[in-house]
């Protein structure tokens, strides 16, 4: 802690934090940021330019919007589930009782993004049930195949920020079972590792074509592109658009979240929170 | 107020992440069968992954490397393998190898920068909520609309290009052009910093300030703390995160597709060219060799990595 | 073979028949009347055209796969289509190549979404037919179609297709290229572009095959064609982005090499100054294919468009698209060709055209699939 000055015997400064260390890296950090938003934000306008703001209404007009769209999101929803569902007692499993297999399930989970996505939805078509293949939900289950490297990544970093074995003692001893201790005491932990997790896997699917589109299902991105035929502008004006709804959506997700936990009592829920003021009495 | 020093002996509370559990301590090493029981009793957690992974995983794996080794009569052939390891897929693997390190490593410092300028940023809960959502859009942002909104900031008549021009310095007859390795590399970095950035910033909550305060406390400077405290502690995320981007940056083809025409052999666009293309009919096993080839690539990879975390491991302790 | 000579076989019972009334095991595609469409290798044998568009219309719905619609006026048809019949037609997969309609042939069977009918480069569709997974069929036409042009068995057929042509936007480029030779000059520098990898995009290759025609090379011989586009990005003029409307309406690449009904057809729209020109030194010309899937899920609306393209009101729409359809000649000859579409096509050269062989194409796809890479060195 900062040093305390003696002043008169019956005051006590208080503790100044040393402001002057951090000035530089304050400045830094927003060059960093503004640097970073030039870079993402300049090719944007430059093609805002290009396509002009008439090209946006042509494609919203266009029949099927709100049907791919819909779609769309049901598929990142199931996708979103299953992926945490699946992956997120497994990866805690594999941390508390399994450690040895921690690198097999790294190597695993590393796999599916070196296969090329045809491969993937030749293979997936080649073993499904024919009543799984005639529905959407077969995609689905690829996707969270496509998730997976993703999500596993983002809940190890996570789980490697706890001290997930003396957390999970000290749940056990108070008499918790296992299921309690992941849902009460686990999951409010990893809650920036799940929404991470959460914002990979919706981004994932509603940006996803190459596998839809050879499942012949018109999803979100695959309508996109079917409308964005009638002049370049309107095709520049089209993948503007994809990436604005998306972005729209993922908000959403964040003040829903945000608001959730504000009711329940808990702090802010940015995306991702970082213990700023809890600890400065350790 | 002195600052806390850690005592000696075991550490409790905020420790030291990414311990490894303690093996249950139990009766004498023989193995009976209630041990073998137990053994199978504790990997029954990973059953329902390890189902899904078997069904939807290894599966279409195993059908690649079938393929791989069968020629078009269906017997089996080193041919397509053969073929796969020589001459423009030879530079292909090459080229894929050189420009996935390159785009996982730069990005993955990048992002690093950017995840940490996020979660110290004093702008609000606001600003960070933009930030990652943005992210999340970005990392998933690729392939044909990608390249057009590069080739219309610094194509040749790019509106970067053109603000150059007009202040008399134009880089495309200074030898820049946005249609080579510098030029993909520049636009991969457009979903590789994002996907760093999401990846990165669970693990950045694991650096708490008190351990900087400590530091600070002790006489520590702002790159001794990086150098003893945040980097170790950072350090087997981090590379996990740039193992990740390694493995996208692998299997990318659309972008480099769309602004380099194949004129830059990569092994993700040479497969493309074989499974699902309008010239070449009937190679596809060549094109699974190659696939084959991405999973050595991936597996090498794999193993460079544990030996790097096996390092950083030691560093740690 | 085993499939192939199966489907010879049956060919050959149905084409003795005067009425086809074979059921066989498939379900779908029975009509009221007994007719299994699934099998019916012409309209005459499955009952007649009036049975076929009978059962096409109780089926309602057509499977179409990677037919986007601004591509040869598929839009336009497949909007007539409906309106005349009543038929819903499913687009599915609009960015899809010719190996994907295989796939997904060979993988959906058996499911409401597998595609009816496909549109598809010939080493496609003569695999297709190897594979044993193209149902035979002749529209009532056929004798129009070349017989180079078609499997002699019905399972597939010559569509449409078009000549290698250099397109240019006369508002951005003042001398107009008139062949690929011009193309070198440096008043083109950073201009030129094709539209897509030569080892992918049909319709790079065959600009590549076109610049090696006119530079010496031969049907045989593709390697000048690499070496005119090595030389082309030497003197600066090659820009090797993937062009589109796009790229060409912002000014990056004014001069695209492209099939000449695509330049019209998705190029056109945007950008009002465009001109097309077909090379004076090289000649290529290329057709696609159609075919009718064997398990379709709706086997009477597949027959019925493939009847309805091979129409005169068909392959007049394929004209409109700036497209030249297979029968164009028979069409002109008995005067029911659209003569305004017809005189707004590029001129085409005199001679006949010639196509490569499977064998040519197959030795020219290794070449350029090694030596593409060395075109920026």
């Amino acid at each position: 802690m900062a040093a305390v000055t003696q002043a008169a015997p019956e005051r006590i400064a208080p503790p100044r934090r040393p402001r002057v260390v951090f000035k530089g890296a304050t400045v830094w950090r927003w060059v960093v940021l503004i640097v970073a938003a030039v870079y993402f934000l300049l090719p944007l306008w430059a093609a805002l330019r290009f396509a002009g703001i008439g090209a946006f209404g042509s494609v919203i007009s266009q029949p099927g919007f709100t049907s791919s769209l819909a779609l769309s999101v049901r598929l990142a929803i199931l996708t979103t589930l299953i992926t945490i569902a699946l992956m997120l007692p497994t990866t805690v499993y594999v941390h508390l009782r399994l450690p040895k297999l921690r690198r097999l399930l790294e190597g695993i989970t590393i796999l599916p993004i070196v296969i090329p996505p045809v491969v993937l939805i030749v293979g997936v078509l080649a073993i499904a049930p024919g009543f799984l293949k005639g529905t959407s939900w077969l995609l689905a289950l690829a996707y969270v195949v496509l998730a997976m490297p993703f999500t596993y990544r983002a809940l190890d970093a996570g789980l490697r920020a706890l001290d997930l074995k003396t957390i999970v003692e000290a749940s056990n001893s108070l008499g918790a079972g296992w299921l309690s201790t992941l849902w009460r005491v686990l999951l409010p932990n990893l809650r920036t590792a799940l929404l991470s997790a959460t914002v990979l896997c919706v981004a994932l699917v509603l940006g996803e074509f190459t596998m839809a589109s050879l499942d012949l299902y018109q999803t979100f991105p695959v309508w996109i592109y079917v409308n964005s035929q009638t002049s370049g502008q309107v095709s520049v004006a089209a993948s503007l658009l994809a990436l604005f709804v998306t972005w729209i959506f993922l908000l959403g997700i964040t003040v829903l979240g945000t608001r959730q936990s504000r009711k329940t009592g808990g702090g802010e829920v940015t995306l991702f929170t970082v213990a700023r003021t809890e600890t400065r009495g350790n | 107020m002195a600052g806390t020093v850690q005592a000696p002996g075991p550490v409790t509370g905020p420790g030291a992440p990414g311990s490894e559990a303690a093996a249950d301590p139990g009766p004498p090493a023989r193995l009976t069968i209630p041990k073998l029981l137990r053994g199978l009793r504790r990997a029954a957690g990973v059953v329902p992954f390890g189902v899904y992974v078997a069904l939807f995983l290894i599966a279409p794996l195993v059908a690649v490397a079938i393929g791989a080794f069968q020629g078009n009569d269906g017997g089996f052939t080193l041919s397509n393998v053969n073929a796969a390891t020589h001459g423009v897929y030879l530079k292909g693997f090459w080229q894929s190898i050189i420009l996935s390190v390159i785009t996982s490593v730069i990005p993955g410092i990048l992002g690093l920068m950017v995840a940490y300028a996020i979660v110290k940023a004093e702008g609000g809960n606001l600003l960070r909520q933009i930030a990652i959502t943005a992210a999340g859009v970005f990392a998933n942002f690729g392939g044909v609309p990608l390249a057009f909104i590069f080739i219309a900031t610094i194509g040749s008549s790019g509106l970067v290009s053109q603000w150059l021009t007009t202040l008399g310095f134009d880089p495309y007859t200074h030898g820049f052009t946005l249609y080579s390795l510098l030029g993909v590399v520049i636009v991969y970095l457009y979903f590789q910093i994002p996907l760093m950035v999401l990846v990165i910033l669970p693990a950045l909550e694991g650096l708490r300030p008190a351990w900087r305060e400590a530091a600070e406390n002790l006489g520590a400077r702002t790159w001794d703390y990086w150098r003893y405290v945040g980097g170790p502690v950072l350090l087997p995320s981090f590379l996990g995160c740039v193992l990740l981007l390694f493995g996208s940056a692998l299997s990318a083809y659309a972008t480099t597709e769309a602004l380099t025409n194949g004129t830059i052999p990569l092994t993700a666009i040479q497969i493309g060219s074989f499974l699902n293309g309008n010239v070449i009919a009937g190679q596809e096993n060549t094109g699974k060799a190659l696939g084959l080839g991405m999973v050595v690539i991936i597996a090498v990879a794999m193993v460079i990595y544990v030996a790097m975390q096996r390092r950083a491991a030691k560093w740690l302790r | 073979m085993a499939a192939a000579a199966a489907v010879t076989g049956s060919l050959l019972l149905t084409v003795g028949c005067s009425s086809s009334n074979s059921s066989s095991g498939s379900a779908s595609g029975t009509t009221g009347s007994g007719t299994n469409w699934a099998t019916a290798s012409s309209a005459a044998a499955g009952g007649g055209m009036n049975a076929l568009v009978a059962a096409a219309k109780k089926e309602g719905t057509l499977n179409v796969i990677t037919l986007p619609a601004n591509w040869a006026n598929y839009g336009t048809i497949m909007k007539d289509f409906t309106a005349k019949y009543g038929i819903k037609i499913n687009d599915a997969n609009p960015d899809g190549s010719s190996q994907d309609e295989l796939n997904a042939v060979n993988q959906l069977k058996g499911q409401d979404r597998a595609p009816d009918v496909l549109d598809m480069g010939t080493a496609f569709a003569v695999k297709g037919a190897q594979q044993g997974i193209l149902a035979p069929y002749k529209v009532a036409t056929w004798a129009s179609i070349p017989a180079d042009a078609k499997a002699a068995d019905g399972t597939w057929f010559a569509d449409y297709g078009g000549f290698v042509a250099i397109g240019y936007n006369s508002d951005k480029v003042k001398t107009p290229p008139t062949s690929f030779a011009d193309l070198l000059k440096p008043e083109y520098k950073n201009q030129v572009a094709i539209n897509g990898n030569p080892t992918q995009a049909s319709a790079a290759f065959s600009a590549v095959f076109a610049s090696a025609l006119a530079n010496g090379g031969s049907l045989n011989d593709i390697t000048p064609g690499v070496s005119y586009f090595k030389k082309l990005h030497t003197v600066g003029n090659f820009v090797p982005v993937t062009a589109s409307a796009a790229t060409m309406e912002s000014g990056q690449t004014p001069i695209i090499v492209w099939w000449d009904y695509l330049l019209a057809s998705e190029i056109g729209p945007s950008v009002k100054g465009l001109k097309i020109v077909i090379p004076s030194d090289a000649s290529y010309a290329a057709y696609y294919d159609q075919a009718i899937s064997k398990s379709a899920p709706h086997p009477a609306a597949a027959r019925l468009w493939e009847e309805y393209l091979y129409s005169t009101t068909g392959q007049n729409l394929w004209l409109q698209g700036e497209a030249r359809p297979i029968e164009l000649s028979t069409l002109v000859k008995d005067g029911t060709v659209d003569q305004a579409a017809y005189k707004a096509l590029p001129p085409a050269p005199s001679g006949n055209v010639i196509f490569p062989t499977q064998a040519q194409q197959a030795a020219a796809e290794n070449i350029v699939a090694q030596q593409w890479s060395s075109v920026i060195g």
